[in-house]
């Protein structure tokens, strides 16, 4: 089974049944899965998509938010004045462009500072590879329920496609 | 008419278990004056949102209504969920804009809504159901409340743009609830189990 395929499977496992984002190459398999599905809505930002999501949780959903990690900029505001000061928790999934500084233009810096963002966002975050993938998405379902906060996992190229 | 005398009648329009989503500022003040209910969900933060969680509590919750008290500042900002709640066909939807051209709770500065038809941006966008109000006249309760009552009898998504004047009541308290409790209590009043 391939890597997105299985990834979604454990997420609906887990209870996640409420699934939005903006598409990423990265994440593309993902998204035509995704596409597949009812429980699944897109957005047209970033911070919409959280919004949308912190939305569905108030009326008891379990939401995940997949996204380009240039869409990480975009919802710095929704993650800390809407889902950190109302205790709102997602799981969200960041595309990791800009890796090891090779990538197009637009994307080295927002590569470089993903983490050091998050970190200042107050956002924990795993960047697991191919194998540790569904693993990590235990840890994040465990993590967001115990903070009620988003909890994100960082992607490369390959690991979530 | 100011936004207050507005919200007071809407305010006094919810009288079943419909969720209502409060834009930022003095939208939420005023209301949590005028009738404060656990049903409310006050957002303090993240402006140009209101709609976006009102759209992910109508999907979530299919067989509720769910209602947004908006502003022309917070539509302004995020014109694209408009598209978001037309594309995710929600019939339980029901779409305020308090739209009185100002920025009125960081100072009155001036919104684009003064040019802006964002009646017509909804309607372009697909609304089920569109309609204004012009600023009604002191005393313009009665015409206001059977628009209001027209808009939600509608099937939605539905959008009710109001122009009111600027400002807001002065010394109005703020939401006394923490953020925490808010979410807390509209979870409970959305049927969630914890």
């Amino acid at each position: 089974m391939s890597q997105h395929k299985a990834f979604l499977e454990k997420a609906r496992a887990l209870g996640f049944n409420f699934f939005t984002g903006v598409p990423c190459s990265l994440l593309k398999g993902a998204f035509a899965e995704l596409e597949k599905r009812s429980d699944f809505v897109p957005a047209t930002r970033e911070d919409s998509a959280l919004g949308m999501a912190a939305g569905a949780y108030l009326a008891g959903k379990k939401a995940m938010v997949l996204m380009q990690n240039s869409g990480l900029g975009v919802s710095v505001n929704a993650v800390v004045s809407l889902n950190a000061i109302y205790k709102i928790p997602c799981v969200m999934v960041i595309s990791w462009r800009g890796y090891q500084g090779k990538d197009a233009p637009e994307h080295i810096i927002m590569g470089e500072i993903t983490h050091r963002l998050l970190d200042t966002i107050g956002v924990p975050h795993r960047s697991p590879d191919a194998e540790g993938l569904l693993a990590d998405l235990s840890w994040a379902n465990d993590e967001m329920a115990k903070r009620r906060a988003p909890v994100a996992l960082v992607v490369r190229e390959g690991v979530c496609g | 008419m100011k936004r207050a005398t507005a919200i007071g009648v809407f305010a006094g329009e919810t009288k079943g278990d419909e969720l209502v989503i409060h834009a930022n500022g003095m939208t939420c003040r005023e209301s949590f004056s005028a009738k404060d209910r656990p049903e409310n969900f006050y957002m303090v933060g993240s402006m140009g949102l209101p709609a976006a969680i009102g759209l992910g509590v109508a999907l979530a919750a299919p067989k509720r209504d769910v209602v947004i008290w908006d502003g022309d500042g917070n539509v302004l900002m995020n014109l694209a969920v408009l598209a978001q709640v037309v594309d995710a066909k929600v019939e339980n939807f029901w779409h305020v804009c308090i739209d009185n051209e100002a920025y009125d709770s960081t100072g009155g500065q001036v919104t684009i809504s003064r040019t802006v038809r964002l009646d017509e941006v909804a309607r372009a966008a697909g609304y089920k159901y569109v309609a204004r109000v012009e600023t009604p006249a002191a005393g313009g309760e009665e015409a206001l409340r059977a628009a209001y009552r027209a808009f939600r009898a509608a099937k939605g998504p539905a959008f009710l743009l109001v122009k009111v004047e600027p400002g807001s009541v002065h010394g109005i308290g703020r939401v006394t609830h923490t953020c925490e409790e808010i979410t807390r209590r509209f979870r409970a009043a959305c049927g969630v189990r914890e």
